[in-house]
């Protein structure tokens, strides 16, 4: 085994090859990964050569790779970002101490449990998204999803590096429960229940790489920041793949905008059905889908007060987005405000201790970073003619955690009667009738440069290429 | 004053279900019906308004619904069985008021084992998530335990690591005693914060069997029905509905119900407990017990003395002193006792039984100093005389110099089997910890004991003459009430249980003992305890010295 190049094989920057305690754990489970990839990985297309982007390095040339490559046979790495010199925590009760290089004792369990968390995000989504193949719009969107697809799959790898290296027999055993609990499975779901609904349109998935993939980007920034300096590292570099998923999101829904825009002007208007008549998505329905992901992912946060939010904090363990742009990193004998149902259909404010609030702050992070995408696709909206904007609803609507969990608020935040809500609900959210359309829309196509009617050609190409370039060729 | 009386269509907490011989007990804890302000019940965590209930559904199931044999206890939330007390209130709540939560929960687990024991009630925990902490306690109480293998969820018992405190409700005892965990396995489980999933669980016999979720609620019924063909309770009957207690409230220091009257007097710190017996002798034909049903009287004296027990223990801290005297005639008391052991294999009687039983222990864990005055109409006799010796000390009144006979004690079978403690020992046999001294007594069943007589007898404690009875009884109430009360509560838990220990005798001991320790020191309380900083974030400081 050990006569391996670890470095071609697995490319890494944690020095595999001399690492034999590593080797070893990652020999056993390997093997394991790539029948979990073949059986619940992108359906199909596990011979196609598809034209990817592989890490092989941290530095500016190393991390983007071009080339056609089998899914299986994709070089997933183990790359931590560079190590910083002399690093020390940057909040909570420890600020200022050296970071940590191992785990200590106290924080085993919690840190092993927030790498559990976040590792099994992401073999989830795989899991989610494997039969979105046999429905894409193009090749180009097709070639976009197994990157998504691989990436996630790094991302994982990323999580069981850590769990390997630095908690022992118990991090081996969560390494393989990862590859265990699949989506969906009544038996053995996914830890997190959105994680459990399978994707099976293109408006989903770009829903969930602009929101839910979102989600993660924050969780990763939080993470980046922690004492615990192999995660830290490792969540930097995530971020840095993480961003092209946000970015899938945005062109997808911006090119599904940009269709309906020029559907709506060829056949002068905007009924709903007569756009659909036309083949494109109206919207009024990918309003709904944004107030969906929006409300289902704002969940993924927590609760507005949360002890383990505080705990985490307090021990430097996981920090706010950008910690350091805040002025002061303790965060101790502050209050944050809060809005929570007043009982009597209005809404109050309360303070809450900052440490106990930070599930809040990295949300309303989440959703100032969630505005981008709406000033773009506004405009175009208002370039063609049209009055109303899409827009992202309250954080208060359909939440079904925290304060504002079960209450019935309407997308534009006010509170209602809750028959109102039951009645209204239909027009607030995607619909059976919604899922049947974009269902009845969902062709492939494979030609190379050709794309499906509902959705606009990409306006730039992957790495340069021509549009009519064959993303993935099948055999 | 905070009561405990509840009705199954007022639960916030519970769902209560019968389907033949399975009744089906769903914890769907409301977030915001905390008994009292400032903290949210999340994650099925309870507190003692959701235990009140808990306990309330349990008798409904005893009395209510003879047909049921066998009680699964679940969660109708999705992947969160129950997350065990809530901290903050823990972590906000009085010393007292910690350790009156404590007793009562234990006294509600130790009453499901109770009810298997001796009623044939059967318990299955169907853990359907996550269950950790008083969670996974509930889940120890019962017969058996199910748990949901979906990868995710897990058992735990957190205190140590999370909260610096000991699982309150029995959970350590009862794993290695009862559930013979092994030792070092205990000790890896109780000191990891996550728990086990539920192959381990069931490899260290943390829990008896597990099943996929799709499978779950198949299992379930199937075990539950495996349990409830264990049981002897009936096939058909009719339940008996336990009317709301006819209690009156008046002013402070006044209560009042049908068979017992609580008199306060705040200045001297005691209170007088009265039990009545019945005006005649109650119902000894089974068809008629069944109809007076729980206006019975060894059923409605029983309700009248536990509400009235907890009422004290809840709303009257400072009140150390329990004063408990019978009123009425004695020969109505033993017909009472020939009638419940004449019956004792109806389903009813027993049941009413093991009301009394329960009820008696609680008073045996009462921190609360017991006097029983045997005075001029007094009825202590039988399953009254309990009383008697559930009672630190005894003071009767002697009369004979005057040629009179004064007040006697009467003792019945009841005495001697019926009621056993939770040492699984008579009151008797426990008081004099001497087979022999028993066996003489069991002789004089039916014997009329009056002051000299019980004195030899060791039935009372002192018999001061009536010329000397009110001062006697003034100095050594107040003598009482004088004393510390903590050295009072450990003295009196330690000379009221002689002879081996039972499971039950360590849980309360230990939760005396040790739980109470803990609850009281810095580590735990003070402003750097960990109970306390618990949800703020900030770290626990400890003071490292052992003790």
């Amino acid at each position: 085994m050990s006569t391996l190049n670890y470095q071609e094989r697995i490319p890494n920057n944690v020095d595999l090859g001399g690492n034999r305690q590593l080797q070893r754990a990652l020999e056993h489970w390997q093997p394991r990964f790539l029948t979990w990839w073949k059986e619940l990985g992108p359906e199909r297309y596990q011979d196609a050569d598809v034209y990817l982007r592989t890490a092989i390095s941290v530095d500016e040339n190393g991390w983007a790779n071009y080339g056609f490559v089998k899914m299986p046979d994709y070089r997933w790495g183990i790359f931590l970002a560079e190590q910083e010199r002399d690093r020390t925590i940057g909040f909570g009760d420890l600020c200022g101490k050296p970071v940590w290089q191992q785990v200590p004792a106290e924080f085993r369990s919690i840190l092993r449990r927030l790498i559990v968390t976040q590792g099994d995000t992401e073999p989830a989504s795989v899991e989610q998204q494997r039969l979105l193949g046999l429905t894409c719009p193009s090749l180009y969107d097709l070639r976009n999803l197994f990157q998504v697809n691989v990436e996630e799959g790094r991302h994982l790898w990323a999580m069981v590096y850590l769990l390997h290296a630095h908690f022992g027999r118990d991090g081996r055993e969560e390494a393989e429960e990862l590859l265990a609990r699949h989506s969906g499975d009544a038996d053995k779901p996914r830890i997190l229940g959105t994680f459990n609904e399978p994707i099976s349109d293109w408006l989903s998935f770009f829903m969930f790489t602009y929101f839910t993939d979102r989600d993660g980007k924050y969780q990763l920034k939080s993470l980046a920041e922690s004492a615990f300096d192999p995660l830290a590292r490792s969540c930097r570099f995530m971020l840095t793949e993480e961003a092209y998923h946000m970015h899938v999101g945005e062109n997808g829904i911006g090119r599904i905008v940009q269709r309906t825009l020029e559907v709506m002007k060829e056949i002068g208007s905007e009924d709903p059905e007569a756009v659909r008549r036309a083949g494109a998505i109206d919207l009024p329905t990918i309003q709904r889908y944004v107030n969906f992901w929006f409300s289902s992912s704002l969940d993924l946060f927590g609760s507005e007060q949360s002890s383990n939010a505080a705990n985490t904090f307090a021990n430097g363990i996981k920090g706010r987005p950008d910690e350091a742009t805040f002025e002061d990193h303790l965060a101790l004998d502050q209050a944050f405000e809060i809005e929570v149902p007043d009982g009597a259909g209005g809404l109050r404010r309360e303070s809450v201790p900052m440490r106990n609030a930070m599930n809040e702050i990295t949300r309303r992070a989440f959703v100032a970073d969630c505005e981008t995408g709406f000033i773009r696709w506004n405009r175009l909206i208002q370039k063609s003619g049209y009055q109303t904007p899409l827009f992202l609803p309250s954080p208060r609507f359909r939440r079904t955690i925290g304060v504002w969990g079960g209450q019935p608020v309407a997308p534009d935040g006010s509170i209602i009667a809750r028959e109102a809500w039951e009645t209204r609900k239909g027009s607030w959210l995607p619909t059976e009738a919604d899922g049947a359309f974009i269902r009845s829309l969902m062709r492939q196509v494979i030609e190379p440069g050709k794309v499906a009617g509902w959705i606009a050609p990409p306006a730039r190409k992957v790495n340069h290429l021509a549009a009519d370039y064959e993303y993935v060729k099948f055999h | 004053m905070l009561v405990f009386d509840r009705h199954p269509s007022q639960y916030r907490h519970w769902k209560l279900s019968v389907d033949g011989p399975v009744a089906t007990l769903s914890m769907d804890v409301d977030e915001n019906g905390g008994l009292v302000e400032g903290y949210q019940l999340k994650l099925n965590s309870y507190d003692l308004g959701v235990d009140i209930e808990f306990a309330d559904a349990l008798q409904r199931i005893r009395f209510e619904h003879p047909e049921a044999k066998c009680v699964v206890i679940t969660s109708a939330k999705e992947r969160m069985f129950c997350a065990g007390a809530n901290i903050y209130m823990l972590g906000r709540s009085s010393h007292a008021w910690k350790v009156n939560f404590c007793k009562f929960t234990n006294e509600t687990r130790n009453g499901m084992e109770d009810s298997s024991r001796h009623s044939g009630l059967k318990f299955l925990a169907a853990l359907n998530g996550t269950c950790a902490g008083g969670g996974y306690e509930v889940a120890l109480a019962c017969d058996e335990i199910l748990m949901v293998d979906d990868r995710s969820s897990t058992v735990s018992l957190p205190e140590v690591p999370l909260l610096g405190v000991l699982p309150g409700t029995g959970g350590l005892t009862r794993l290695v005693d009862k559930r013979r965990v092994r030792r070092d396995l205990a000790d890896l489980f109780c000191a990891n914060p996550d728990g086990v999933r539920a192959d381990r669980a069931k490899a260290w016999k943390l829990v008896d069997r597990t099943a996929p979720p799709r499978d779950f609620v198949q299992r379930t019924k199937e075990r539950a029905l495996e349990l409830a063909r264990l049981s002897d309770r009936p096939e058909k009957a009719k339940g008996v509905e336990l009317v709301p207690l006819n209690r009156r409230i008046e002013g402070d220091n006044r209560i009042l119900y049908d068979w017992v009257e609580v008199e306060i007097d705040r200045e001297r710190r005691l209170a007088t407990l009265t039990v009545k017996a019945p005006a005649s002798a109650p119902e000894s034909e089974i068809a008629a017990i069944e109809a007076a049903g729980a206006t019975w009287w060894p059923l409605a004296m029983a309700r009248d003395l536990d509400d009235a027990i907890l009422m004290l223990r809840l709303n009257a801290l400072d009140i150390g002193l329990w004063v408990l005297k019978t009123r009425g005639n004695a020969d109505h008391v033993l017909a009472a006792d020939k009638a419940l052991m004449a019956n004792a294999s109806n389903w009813f009687v027993r049941e009413t039984i093991g009301m009394l039983r329960r009820t008696l222990a609680r008073l045996d864990v009462s921190s609360r100093s017991l006097y029983a005055v045997v005075d001029e109409e007094s009825c202590f006799a039988g399953s009254l005389a309990e009383l008697l010796f559930a009672a630190d000390r005894s003071y009767m009144i002697d009369r004979t110099a005057n040629g009179e006979s004064g007040p006697v004690i009467r003792l019945s079978p009841a005495n001697f089997d019926l009621y056993p403690m939770v040492s699984g020992r008579s009151r008797l046999a426990n008081r004099f910890n001497d087979a022999a001294e028993v066996n003489r007594l069991a002789g004089q069943i039916g014997e009329a004991f009056d002051a000299p007589l019980a004195l030899a007898a060791g039935l009372v404690t002192l018999t001061p003459d009536d010329l000397d009875w009110e001062e006697e009884l003034r100095l050594a109430l107040d003598d009482r009430a004088g004393l510390s009360p903590d050295a009072l509560t450990g003295m009196e838990a330690s000379l009221r249980f002689s002879g081996p220990e039972t499971m039950e005798t360590k849980i309360f001991g230990r939760l005396s003992a040790w739980q109470n320790w803990i609850f009281n020191r810095p580590n735990a309380v003070g402003d750097k305890g960990a109970l306390k900083l618990f949800g703020s974030g900030s770290k626990a400081q400890f003071d490292w010295q052992r003790v």
